[in-house]
């Protein structure tokens, strides 16, 4: 580290995303192992309105016992876990949404500058070589960050929530639309699966970046809100910013 | 800025390290019975959302000919060993009764004759197990929302259970279920002779099955010997309501 950079303390995230991100965090596992619990009761998937037995989609073997919750196959159990935090996890969404708007948080942190546009080759480039940014430019969510938070927060989450609400034949009654949005009851059951799928691959990813790119600064920030920037020092050194570390 | 003490950096880690512990801990969690009334408390909000705050009088999406599943599959009793139900199915269900009893103002007692000869509906809808799978089958049979009429509810009833003819395992009790008026007098709530246009199977429920088309399939049982308006489900089974409810299954089985 150049004797000349300065470790300044930004607040990078605000109460509520902090408290609604571990919530979530709580959230996300404890569907995913109790999706799995559920799952196991009929470990196969199929397209369209109902389960054409001849023709499965795909058959999986059942998920081990470490990977669903209750560990044991118990089934009623698992439900009693899923659709607690399945409410969990919808009213969690609501504040996050409501004050994400309310906020500018998307508008202001999530929505990619037409700078990022234009330099997202650059991005990629860097990220391929695990090259973070630093300085003035780490104040602010990279452009594959936001995409990939985008993807998360406005098509995997509640494309995941319709599919499960789908699976509801009370919901079915009250709003047949989700039928056709899905194309059936057992194509909705699909698209659940492959959505939590889709999310366990964001969290695999978040979760490698978060460690690669300062697993406590970026921790710390998720729960007290501050960051630590190590910012270049006055112009005497003759530092540039690219070359600051 | 004031960088972070040691103090703050260790309960950073120390909650970092906290928030993976409830899931190491979750199995032995839910044999815990606060966690599990908490846990249950959701299928009140459920019902309450989905039957309150919604209009409930919706029909279940109704299929054509063509969406009918070619193998409908059989769940639970598929074929009852119980000997008083042996006889019946041995004798073609001739001396089979359907019983309507307790908070009515007239009981019935109804043949597989009397209930071909009412007035019947048919509809071809989705059975959703609560095992994950769907198929789509046509069934016909009386609404119980007229022999109810016929039979005359009184102001207190509150539920209607229904009682079953099979032991699903030995040593165990016989299957029962029920469901609120709302469901019993749903208009697609139909007692079904008929699957597919030809007499119900023994492994669907033969002689006669209740359809509860807007919640999961152990609700509609199979068996049906009688059916009793009550004003509590206390006095049944372990009093959940059904036996699969008595095993921790959702009596609200609307998701």
């Amino acid at each position: 580290m150049p004797s000349s950079s300065r470790r300044i303390w930004i607040l990078r995230h605000s109460r509520v995303v902090r408290l609604t991100h571990w919530v979530n965090v709580v959230c996300l596992a404890v569907l995913l192992m109790s999706g799995l619990q559920i799952f196991n009761a009929h470990p196969a998937l199929y397209w369209g309105l109902a389960s054409d037995f001849a023709r499965p989609l795909v058959v999986l073997p059942p998920f081990p016992g470490w990977a669903t919750l209750p560990g044991e196959q118990w089934l009623a159990m698992g439900r009693r876990w899923h659709f607690f935090f399945a409410w969990l996890l919808v009213g969690n969404g609501a504040v996050y949404l409501v004050s994400g708007f309310v906020s500018g948080h998307f508008r202001r942190d999530l929505l990619p500058s037409g700078a990022q546009w234009r330099a997202i080759g650059h991005t990629v480039w860097d990220h391929l070589r695990l090259r973070f940014p630093t300085g003035d430019e780490a104040r602010h969510y990279n452009i594959l960050q936001k995409l990939a938070y985008l993807v998360v927060i406005f098509a995997l989450l509640p494309a995941i929530v319709l599919a499960g609400m789908t699976m509801s034949p009370q919901l079915d009654s009250l709003v047949p639309q989700l039928l056709d949005l899905f194309g059936g009851r057992q194509s909705a059951r699909t698209v659940h699966f492959v959505c939590a799928a889709a999310l366990l691959g964001f969290v695999g990813i978040h979760v490698a970046m978060v460690v690669l790119s300062g697993l406590w600064n970026n921790i710390r920030s998720m729960i007290t809100g501050r960051y630590a920037l190590d910012e270049v020092g006055g112009n005497e050194e003759g530092d540039d910013d690219d070359s600051a570390q | 800025m004031i960088p972070p003490s040691d103090r703050r950096r260790f309960l950073t880690r120390a909650a970092a390290t906290l928030g993976l512990l409830p899931l190491a801990g979750c199995d032995e969690l839910s044999a815990r019975p606060w966690l599990t009334r908490l846990l249950a408390s959701a299928e009140r909000l459920t019902h309450w959302a989905q039957r309150d705050l919604l209009p409930h009088r919706a029909l279940a999406r109704e299929y054509s000919e063509a969406d009918v599943s070619l193998v409908f599959k059989a769940n639970g009793s598929t074929n009852p060993r119980d000997p008083d139900y042996r006889r019946l199915a041995e004798g073609n269900f001739v001396d089979w009764r359907l019983d309507i009893r307790g908070l009515v103002e007239t009981p019935l007692r109804l043949s597989l004759d009397q209930l071909r000869a009412m007035p019947s509906r048919t509809q071809i809808t989705r059975h959703d197990c609560v095992e994950g799978w769907s198929c789509i089958g046509k069934w016909t049979g009386v609404p119980l929302a007229a022999l109810l009429a016929q039979a005359g509810m009184r102001p207190q009833a509150r539920y209607a259970v229904f009682h079953c003819a099979d032991t699903l395992e030995e040593g165990e009790d016989r299957y029962y279920e029920s469901v609120g008026l709302d469901d019993a007098t749903h208009p697609q709530t139909i007692l079904a002779y008929e699957l597919n246009g030809a007499p119900l199977p023994i492994a669907h429920g033969a002689p006669l099955r209740v359809r509860i088309e807007r919640q999961l399939g152990y609700k509609s049982a199979k068996y049906l010997m009688a059916i009793e308006l009550v004003d509590s489900l206390a006095g049944f089974g372990a009093g959940k309501g059904g036996f699969w409810e008595d095993r921790g299954y959702e009596w609200y089985a609307g998701i």
